[in-house]
């Protein structure tokens, strides 16, 4: 019954854009000979490719919707779990059953990795996850040496953009806090060693650590203003702040050259040796790779600890986080100049690499850019994060050959991706703690009611 | 006196909310706010916590081993901080960490780690750490939670979210508690139980508990004395049986003269 209801629906919908479609896509006026043309075999294409489409999207809807239905309660778990774990979680027990993540925290990964008798705990196991580390460094740091120095090239940008997603995650995904100004801290960071570099001859080494120090300045600058603000005004205060820092570098000429932008920024130098070009850009790439490990590293732990549960909890409800005795206002000036601290690295970065800035690098698009990451990733999740930075970045280069269509294609992946993954492509699970069994106190009188 | 508020008044532009209330709670009572709907309890009691700045008045405490301390106007987080915590009348949990890190929030005003102690783990962050995750645990075993530990706060059953509320509250280590509407949503087995936790809190931990509450009989069972609000105003004080006969406080509740 279903099936025909859903046939007739994608029926009406594509008589629907037939109508709709019809004056441009079939009627052509040559204004040579002004005669009409009639391209009816577009209309063909249009009915059949409509129709198929919405087939094809009823399908995933349904599919979803038999998915998204209502959760079970924690004590009835669902059908899809190994058949080895306990029905329920007896409260005492915390410590030895091997804790499954509460039914609701299951996501599609989980579904996924159960199907293959495997669970996110089995990559917390240091056999299987030590070598798959060891394997992941192992491609990361051969990359260069086997591919071309295009690739090359194009894995660095993609790196930078993975470090700035993962920022701009710790102000987003931790602290919900809707930033679309990131791009002026990047800028902040690039501008500050291309000006050092241009004016004073700093070399990238020195210029890293202090790309990073100003743009936190500006990051805490940015955050005393802000800190009353939520949501949708958060978010138009921290644009304009963004407009702000690229207009000011476009017209202060007498210090940043302008739009016309700083060239012949030094690329990172290896204790004083002359590298040639390939050799530079292989260093550019492993500077980029250690500089992401050390993010995800710091991130990692920042999340799980007492500032990134401070951050979660205000971006779920900051009157109540402050009722409970929370210092809001140290979270999110650190939550802040954290983010910004990352932007400035990469900005350095993205300087000494382009070796050539001007401020159309920084406009709003590259904020945006930054935050379709973290979305499209998952918010606050470490790998989905990467996964995003890396599929926005990789995904349009390896489109080119649709050329014209690419940014196309490439905004209608990202509509099906939300509408079918609104929680992003790897969703946060919050973190479960294992309780060691003599850890829980002993029940003293009226311990449990 | 561990709290003494003194003419708090507090005005939403022309409307005043809460009209020169005086208030003063006592070590080891439970106390009872109540009247009828919009009669400025919540207001009274974002004063008290801080999440407003009364217009006019003063609140000032005295922790039950320490010195009189003026509130009026703190932050509420420094408020928490100095010992008094609450709870929500429309329950205001973090609705997607887990049941034991919304309690671990309530413990981190006695934390001292920072991004450092986070980015490096020293010995002296970990076991901090290690501790609120102990006593966390500890809190809702005492509170009657504990099989929910790692289970989403938004999705535990209505009862057990209040009484999430309430644990996150102790995890603060308040010596007065501030309790909105602690039994509003719950069936009758539900609220004799929260009862019992009341009573038990006060015996065991010496906690002051104050609380709004429409649920006359809990009122009536727990509080030793009762201040009633109209209109912002408060206008009546006194024992359980004193408030239930008195005329001023069945003609707010019933909104016409009893005494004709
Ligand atoms: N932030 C605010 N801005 C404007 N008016 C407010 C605000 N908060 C409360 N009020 C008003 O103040 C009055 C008192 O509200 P309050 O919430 O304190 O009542 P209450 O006694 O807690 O009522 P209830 O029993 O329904 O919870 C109401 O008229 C309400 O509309
Ligand atoms: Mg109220």
């Amino acid at each position: 019954m279903d099936t025909l209801r859903e046939i007739r629906r994608s029926a009406l919908l594509a008589a629907w854009f037939m109508v709709l479609t019809f004056p441009i896509m079939v009627i052509r006026v040559n204004t040579i000979t002004n005669t009409i043309e009639w391209r009816w075999e577009r209309l063909i294409l249009i009915s059949v490719g409509s129709f198929v489409g919405s087939l094809v999207w009823n399908y995933f809807q349904r599919r979803k919707r038999a998915q998204g239905g209502p959760r079970p309660q924690t004590a009835d778990l669902p059908a899809d779990l190994p058949a080895d774990l306990p029905a329920e979680l007896p409260a005492t027990d915390i410590g030895s059953a091997p804790l499954t993540p509460p039914v609701e925290q299951r996501t599609w990964v989980d579904r996924g990795l159960a199907r293959v008798g495997m669970s996110r705990a089995t990559f917390r196991k240091p056999a299987v996850a030590v070598p798959l580390i060891v394997a992941a460094l192992g491609v990361a740091i051969a990359y260069p040496l086997v591919t071309s120095l295009y690739q090359t090239n194009i894995m660095v940008s993609a790196l930078i953009y993975v470090m700035l997603a993962l920022g701009l995650n710790i102000v987003i995904g931790l602290g919900g806090m809707l930033h679309l100004g990131y791009a002026a801290f990047y800028a902040v960071g690039a501008y500050t060693y291309a000006l050092l570099n241009h004016y004073f001859d700093v070399g990238f080494w020195v210029a890293l650590p202090i790309g990073a120090a100003v743009s936190m300045l500006f990051g805490i600058l940015l955050a005393i203003p802000v800190l009353r603000l939520r949501g949708d005004y958060l978010a138009i205060v921290t644009l304009g702040f963004a407009e702000i820092v690229r207009i000011v570098l476009t017209n202060w000429s007498s210090l940043t050259l302008g739009p016309s932008g700083i060239r012949s920024i030094n690329r990172p130098t290896f204790f004083g040796l002359s590298l040639s070009l390939s050799q530079s850009i292989n260093l550019t790439y492993f500077i980029a790779l250690g500089l992401v490990i050390i993010t995800i590293f710091v991130v990692y732990r920042l999340e799980n600890s007492r500032i990134g549960r401070q951050l979660v909890a205000m971006g779920e409800d900051d009157i109540a986080a402050r009722a409970m005795g929370v210092d809001t206002v140290r979270a999110k000036l650190t939550a802040f100049a954290l983010g910004a601290v990352w932007a400035g690295l990469a900005g350095v970065l993205f300087a000494s690499r382009t070796t050539f800035i001007n401020p159309e690098s920084f406009r709003v698009w590259e904020s945006v850019l930054i935050l379709s990451m973290v979305v499209l990733g998952g918010m606050g999740s470490i790998p989905g994060v990467i996964l995003g930075a890396l599929l926005l970045i990789l995904l349009p280069e390896y489109l080119r050959p649709l050329s014209q269509y690419r940014l196309l294609v490439f905004g209608a992946l990202l509509v099906i991706m939300m509408v079918f993954k609104p929680a992003g492509l790897i969703p946060k699970r919050r973190r479960l703690y294992r309780l060691q069994p003599e850890e829980i106190p002993v029940p003293d009188a009226g311990g449990d009611s | 006196m561990i709290l003494d508020a003194r003419g708090v008044s507090m005005d939403f532009g022309g409307l005043r909310a809460v009209d020169r209330v005086d208030i003063t709670i006592n070590e080891g009572e439970i106390v009872a706010l109540i009247g009828p709907n919009g009669a400025g309890k919540t207001t009274f009691f974002n004063c008290v916590t801080g999440m407003y700045v009364p217009t006019e008045g003063t609140v000032t405490i005295q922790p039950p081993s320490g010195s009189v301390q003026d509130i009026t106007g703190l932050k509420p987080n420094r408020i928490a901080e100095r010992g008094l915590a609450r709870t929500f009348q429309n329950i205001r949990l973090f609705p997607n960490m887990t049941v034991l890190e919304n309690v671990m929030i309530g413990r981190d005003c006695r934390l001292r780690s920072g991004v450092f102690g986070a980015i490096f783990r020293d010995p002296r962050t970990r076991a901090e750490e290690e501790q609120v995750i102990h006593d966390s645990y500890t809190i809702l075993r005492k509170i009657g939670i504990d099989r929910y530990v790692n289970d989403l706060a938004k999705n535990l059953p209505y009862g057990a979210q209040r009484r999430l509320e309430i644990a996150r509250a102790l995890a603060t280590e308040p010596f007065l508690l501030l309790l909105d509407e602690p039994a509003a949503g719950m069936n009758p087995q539900e609220t004799r139980s929260l009862d019992e936790l009341i009573l038990r809190l006060r015996s065991e931990e010496g906690l002051t508990v104050f609380l709004i509450e429409h649920d006359m009989s809990l009122v009536m069972r727990l509080s030793e004395r009762i201040y009633v609000m109209d209109y912002g105003k408060l206008i009546a004080h006194g024992a359980p049986q004193e408030i239930k006969n008195d005329p001023v406080v069945i003609k707010a509740y019933l909104g016409e003269d009893v005494s004709a």
